[in-house]
């Protein structure tokens, strides 16, 4: 018999107002006329506050919630939080864009709302599967989007791509899901925990145990596009609205990352007999990722394939920090996951500006010169890449630099060495944008709109974010260490 | 010694200020931003040297240090200082910056404001990374240098000016994620960043390295400076960044920022890692012999002037390395002094051979000849300039290059040889390109018409040939404010002799500043080098003691410094 607490909805306040907006965006979409549809788009902004708002009270009253399969805790709410950032710079990068595009319709705001809520659940719940109730969710609205320019060929072809490889990877997830639950006869991830910690091996042993790990790996490997899943990554970012690509490459990968974490690190990594398959399973992937993803990037000539790729290697750097696990390693990855979103979304959200109506601009070549046409934009997407390449001063350096030191604090100095050579090859990459822009000779191709004034602030936070965070870290860090999370 | 000044904080955030100020003039009005430019670097100048003469030379430790809490986790402080070390290196970057503002004068005509922006933002950078006392934020200076760098060779350059630019940023960047790992590392040993505690750590014994542990962490930390050096067999990237780059860019980068590799070297290799240093320095001064030679015979073919002067630089930071690891008060302080002549040379050179490509539009030797009939004026300044580079007595450049061949020589003769061999090679490619330029008949008649110093060009090249010919007619200001850091820095690598450079500096070994007159003295008389031989070393050493000991007979037979190097030989 379940009961129901009042507090356990405070608990998931933030997923329910995301969702309740969402509704109410849908509700009004009939009535908004044709042309005031951006209207909506500031409905979801203040859904989005008020989720903040109310996140706040349900870390106040934190805790369990609905028999143990949503957890309201510092780890989630962190989670939580950094969702709510990118559907709120996302959302006001794409007010404009959609505008602009001639495809403002007020399901994208809902749809974004939707799958920021899917994404909510997916961090916050400590049952398999909740987690992948919180997938599917966030997954179909996520597919949508990427399909959302309906007349375009590319559109279409990057939806059903992510669709089809999409389901394939989360029913490899169910499936992990339906073993564990045969293992351990239950899927609360606490409580998978216990059991692989007391009996060495649950029934069955260790093959199965190691089979539904693998299985629940490949479905979230999908999704953060870990090599060799990552195959549908550069064609999905390539065809989606660049502010889709914003969000793509940024919530589902945040989230999916927490539910590694709290799968690997904090249930299996636990096991005596699964830590070091765990250990190998991410040292090796991690490799491949990092390697995989900057070894393509080099070769891109379109900006948004290039970020793809290079989105790869980030998520190549982050298992670094997972597979030194551990409090330590945690951290490192919320951090860089953080500021991961910051440069990754303005990056994107900018690219979907200056590409120009039906983004036909999106060739490295188009952004030849830009500098002494307009140097404050120049300098903006500098700074971006700066910060992708892991420059000090900017929180692209700190994450690398967190993570990298929890890695030698676990003793991994050769997977260290690969990835800061990785980074080494990065640096090219990023640099042949600041070279087309400031050193390559010719007028620009970019569009020479205005920015409009949303999508000004949105880059001014992710501006500030990356300097702030690359000045004084430990602001963000410090809390991200102070809080203990029991099940690492 | 901690003061409540802060005066380091001035001196490297200055320029940024300059750099901040210039952001908020229009790009239009290039005449003030070049002036805006060349009165916040003159002011820093005027900054760096405040410190040359308020520096307390006795004292070996760090000196106005600034020590606040920047990070908290992990502990990461904002912890300048100055020392023997750095502080002629920090005088010397203030010196160049101004006069590459001047020699970007009129030969920078397109985006005026962004190339000043850099080239004061570049020197944020370069006084920062010398005054960094925490591992992480030297770490940080050392990365963060590397973008106006980038952008000055890449956007100002010459030629395939993209290709040299990426890499030199990649090349750069490779050795230093090696770098970041050891600083890493150690920190995970001890806790902190600091390099005073790191130091304190290693050398109390709190903190032990296996000797595996030592020699990678060596090379994780040798890598990134041999890179910049560049020692051979890794100085591919110099020519093409030389060579490619801007005037005021190829001065900066031959007079500070090669020197950021020599300088990281003698602040982290030899103190942090001293048993293997004592292990590799054969080995790299192998390596350093080759450069010297190798430089000298590739600058010697080379059709353009500016890669002629890139890869002298090679040859000349050979002789920097050589000392370093000879391990002996000549041979650091030699090093450092040619530090600093090879900053003021090759800047010097640069930026005369700037002064020709604007006259001339060529930098090929083959289209000038006879210039000395033309243009005398500029010739006199070209002429002494190369002689400094050459090492000619009374210049700079022999100071140095002798104090390290001496300092070789007590550590190994034969490598000393070698490296006297590679000043007479310099002598050769250098006098022999001035041949071609200046000497002779006018060949080619556009060289006629084309005009000599202005007023500006003769301010700038005046004032260069004035520390010149300071640094190498009294080089004994310079010299004394090393002492005491660079005895320190020895008893690290010769254990053996740490307590008597501890105890009493000055009775056992004469310092190098008061052996100087003396030895050179000697050196000028003409007093044979006796040269090959089992006994060479001895005999060499032996004679250059009792000519530079002191009058009250105590002879420096049982100096520290011989036994040392002896046993350094061994």
């Amino acid at each position: 018999m379940i009961t129901v607490s009042t507090l356990d909805f405070v608990r998931i306040a933030p997923e329910l107002v995301l969702s309740g907006f969402a509704l109410l965006v849908m509700m009004l979409e009939p009535v908004t006329p044709l042309g005031r549809k951006k209207a909506l788009g500031w409905v979801a902004v203040v859904g989005v506050l008020l989720a903040g708002i109310t996140s706040l009270g349900s870390a106040r009253f934190g805790g369990s919630a609905f028999s143990g399969s949503i957890s309201s805790d510092a780890f989630s709410a962190f989670f939580i939080n950094l969702l709510l950032a990118i559907a709120g710079l996302t959302l006001l990068g794409s007010m404009s864009y959609l505008e602009r595009d001639a495809v403002d319709h007020g399901e994208f705001y809902a749809l974004i709302l939707l799958a920021t809520a899917g994404a909510a659940f997916m961090v916050a719940s400590t049952d398999l599967i909740m987690v992948f109730i919180g997938l599917e969710i966030s997954s179909i609205s996520t597919y949508i989007l990427a399909g959302y320019k309906r007349g375009e060929l590319q559109s279409n072809e990057s939806s059903v791509k992510y669709f089809l490889l999409g389901s394939f990877a989360t029913a490899f997830f169910l499936y992990g899901i339906a073993f564990v639950y045969g293992l351990t006869g239950t899927t609360n991830l606490n409580v998978v925990r216990e059991t692989l910690v007391n009996s060495n091996a649950a029934s069955g042993g260790p093959q199965l145990l190691w089979l539904a790990l693998l299985l629940m790996f490949v479905g979230l490997a999908f999704k953060v596009s870990v090599a060799p899943f990552q195959v549908w990554t550069p064609d999905v970012y390539q065809g989606a609205p660049a502010p889709i690509t914003a969000y793509l490459s940024t919530a589902p990968k945040a989230a999916a990352f927490a539910v590694l974490v709290r799968i690997l690190v904090g249930s299996f990594g636990h096991s005596p007999s699964m830590g070091p398959v765990v250990f190998w399973l991410l040292w090796i992937s991690a490799v491949l990722t990092m390697c995989v993803g900057n070894l393509a990037a080099l070769w891109q000539s379109n900006i948004k394939r290039l970020l793809a790729y290079s989105s790869i290697a980030h998520a190549g750097y982050i298992l670094v920090g997972i597979t030194a696990g551990g409090a330590e390693g945690t951290s490192a990855v919320l951090f860089y996951l953080a500021g991961y979103a910051l440069m990754n979304v303005g990056a994107f959200i900018l690219i979907a500006q200056l590409a120009g109506t039906g983004e036909r601009r999106v060739e490295i070549a188009d952004f030849t010169g830009l500098a002494s046409e307009r140097p404050g934009i120049a300098a903006c997407l500098t700074v971006f890449m700066l910060s992708l390449a892991g420059f000090p001063a900017t929180v692209g350096f700190f994450a690398k630099f967190y993570v990298f030191r929890s890695a030698i604090h676990a003793h991994l100095i050769g997977l260290t060495v690969i990835a800061l050579l990785n980074s080494v090859v990065s640096v090219y990459y990023y640099l042949r944008l600041v070279v087309a822009m400031y050193m390559g000779e010719g007028k620009t191709e970019v569009s020479e709109a205005p920015v409009p004034t949303a999508l000004g602030f949105a880059l001014g936070v992710s501006l500030v974010g990356i300097f702030f965070l690359g000045l004084f870290p430990s602001s963000l860090l410090g809390s991200l260490i102070a809080m203990r999370l029991p099940w690492l | 010694m901690p003061s409540h000044n802060h005066i380091l904080t001035i001196a490297v955030f200055l320029p940024l200020v300059g750099a901040w100020v210039i952001a908020f003039l229009p790009s239009e009005a290039a005449g003030r931003i070049r002036f805006v430019a060349l009165a916040f670097s003159g002011l820093t100048f005027a900054v760096t040297l405040g410190l040359l003469f308020g520096f307390d030379r006795a004292q070996g430790g760090f000196q106005w240090v600034e020590d606040y809490a920047w990070i908290a986790s992990p502990p990461i402080h904002y912890h300048l200082g100055i020392d023997g070390l750095s502080l002629i290196l920090v005088v010397l970057t203030g010196f160049l910056t101004p006069l590459s503002v001047l020699a970007s004068w009129t030969g920078i005509t397109e985006r005026v404001k962004e190339f000043h922006l850099f080239l004061l933002a570049l020197e944020t950078g370069v006084i920062g990374v010398f005054v960094s006392v925490d591992l992480f934020l030297f770490f940080v200076f050392w990365e963060v240098m590397l973008i106006p760098m980038y952008f000055l060779i890449g956007i100002w350059g010459h030629g395939r000016k993209v290709y040299a630019a990426a890499k030199f940023i990649l090349y750069t960047m490779a050795g230093s994620a090696l770098m970041l790992v050891g600083i890493i590392f150690l920190y995970d040993r001890t806790g902190t960043f600091d390099y005073s505690q790191i130091l304190g750590a290693l050398s109390s014994g709190s903190l032990v390295l296996t000797p595996h542990v030592e020699s990678l962490l060596f090379w994780a930390f040798l890598l990134a400076f041999a890179i910049k050096v560049p020692l051979f067999p890794l100085h591919t990237w110099l020519p093409d960044a030389h060579t490619e780059a801007p005037t005021a860019g190829s001065m900066i980068l031959a007079g500070v920022l090669l020197k950021m590799g020599t300088y990281g070297m003698l602040r982290f290799c030899l103190p942090l890692f001293p048993n293997s240093s004592r292990e590799f320095s054969t080995l790299l001064s192998v390596l350093a012999v080759i450069g010297i030679i190798y430089g000298a015979l590739v600058s010697m073919v080379q059709p353009d002037l500016k890669r002629l002067v890139a890869y002298s630089s090679v040859a000349h930071l050979g002789f920097v390395v050589l000392g370093i690891f000879a391990f002996n008060p000549e041979g650091a302080e030699g090093a450092i002094y040619q530090m600093v002549n090879h900053g003021v040379s090759t800047g010097a050179l640069f930026m005369m051979v700037g002064m020709l490509y604007d006259r001339r539009h060529t930098r090929l030797i083959k289209d000038f000849g006879g210039l000395g009939t033309t243009i005398p004026v500029f010739s006199t300044f070209f002429m002494i300039v190369t002689l400094s580079s050459l090492g000619l007595p009374l210049l700079n450049g022999f100071v140095g290059e002798f104090l390290i061949i001496l300092g070789s020589f007590r550590a190994r003769a034969l490598f000393g040889s070698l490296a006297a061999v590679g000043v007479i090679l310099a002598a050769v490619y250098l006098l022999w390109m001035y041949q071609r330029v200046f000497l002779g008949e006018v060949t080619n008649e556009k060289n006629r018409e084309i005009s000599d110093c202005n007023a500006r060009e003769k301010l700038m090249l005046t004032a260069t040939v004035a520390v010149i010919i300071f640094m190498g007619v009294y080089p004994q200001p310079f010299l004394r404010q090393m002492d005491s850091s660079v005895s320190q820095v020895l008893a690290r690598v010769n254990p053996g002799a740490e307590n008597a450079f501890r105890v009493a500096p000055r009775k056992n070994s004469l310092p190098v500043h008061e052996a100087w007159p003396k030895a050179g003295v000697v050196a000028l008389r003409g007093t044979p080098f006796p040269m090959g031989e089992g006994g060479a070393k001895r005999r060499v050493s032996g004679q250059f003691e009792i000519s530079a000991a002191k009058p009250d007979g105590n002879l420096a037979e049982n100096s520290p410094t011989t036994t040392a190097a002896r046993g350094a030989d061994r």
